[in-house]
């Protein structure tokens, strides 16, 4: 079995309330030199067999992220 | 023959009983179209309503847009159908690629509920009408997520191009965002306090705000008649 790691946050120039909210908090608890929290969402794949890069860009850019508003990377696990 | 529209169920849609109400006290005939259907015949005009469909997923209306009957809908737009997208429907008609842009969670990071003012741009959105440009609407929202975000080319095009179709604005009709400036600021944080948008040729109009809740005047208000009655009499020439 093949396992895929995929991230998706906002993209770049695109303001994350939550993960600003989440900076401001951590500032808060004295936690300094913050620069910029992300919150996204983590998505796992798992399949019979490897699939390439391409497929799995091509299932990122139709469904799992919004290219939009959001990036995403990929991560094999070769676990 | 009354006007027929066709209003679409998703899985977790819970806006269409009101949207079907609103269109049959107005004397139109609405008739639901569930979302495995593959076929749309004899329909007028489409109404995509609010919701959750599939229970919001992944991202709002992303799942939705792959349901069997969108490629009817796509074809029926495309075609120059008129489609209407109010809030989770706006959401799917952006993931569906009918209308440019998308909808990110509103800015306070608040589920909002409220009525707000509205004003009708000059556009050449088909559901509204030249002499109501202007005119400003009171119709509640009732989102999470509803902060309108598109690129700056995307911006740029949607107001040369006149398909900004409904802006916030704020209790002075003038105090709003428009292409000099934004002195208001939209609840859920939209850019150019967008509302409503059409695409180029007019016929596909998605909107954040519930114009079916303010139809019957029980709500305290008909302001929502408007939407639907402009569409009507564009097309068969009376309201």
């Amino acid at each position: 079995m093949r396992h895929y790691d995929i991230y998706v946050t906002a993209k770049q120039g695109i303001f994350d309330p939550a993960g600003a909210t989440a900076a401001a908090a951590l500032d808060n608890l004295g936690f300094t030199g913050i620069e910029e929290v992300k919150i996204g969402k983590y998505i796992q794949l798992k399949t019979a067999d490897e699939v390439g890069l391409e497929e799995l860009t091509s299932m990122c850019e139709k469904l799992l992220a919004n290219p939009v508003i959001e990036d995403f990377s990929i991560h094999a696990d070769t676990a | 023959m009354a006007f027929r529209f066709g209003v679409v169920v998703f899985p977790g849609s819970n806006c269409e009983q009101d949207v079907q109400y609103a269109l049959s006290y107005l004397g139109y005939e609405a008739r639901y179209v569930w979302h495995q259907e593959r076929q749309l015949h004899g329909f007028d005009a489409l109404v995509l309503p609010g919701g959750f469909s599939y229970g919001d997923y992944l991202r709002c209306g992303a799942v939705a847009r792959f349901s069997p009957v969108m490629d009817a809908v796509v074809s029926f737009a495309e075609a120059g159908g008129p489609v209407m997208g109010i809030c989770n429907g706006f959401q799917i008609l952006t993931e569906a690629h009918l209308l440019p842009g998308a909808l990110l969670r509103n800015i306070g990071l608040k589920f909002l509920c409220q009525p707000v003012s509205l004003r009708v741009e000059q556009s050449v959105c088909l559901w509204t009408l030249p002499e109501d440009a202007g005119r400003v609407l009171r119709i509640p929202i009732n989102h999470n997520e509803g902060n309108y975000i598109c690129d700056a080319d995307t911006l740029k095009a949607l107001r040369a191009n006149k398909q900004i179709v409904l802006r916030y604005v704020g209790d002075n009709d003038n105090d709003t965002g428009d292409d000099s400036g934004q002195l208001y600021q939209a609840p859920n944080g939209a850019l150019d306090n967008i509302a409503g948008i059409c695409n180029a040729a007019g016929n596909v109009f998605g909107l954040m705000p519930h114009p079916e809740r303010v139809v019957d005047g029980i709500s305290g208000c008909t302001d929502g008649r408007a939407l639907f009655n402009s569409l009507v009499r564009r097309m068969v020439g009376v309201s």
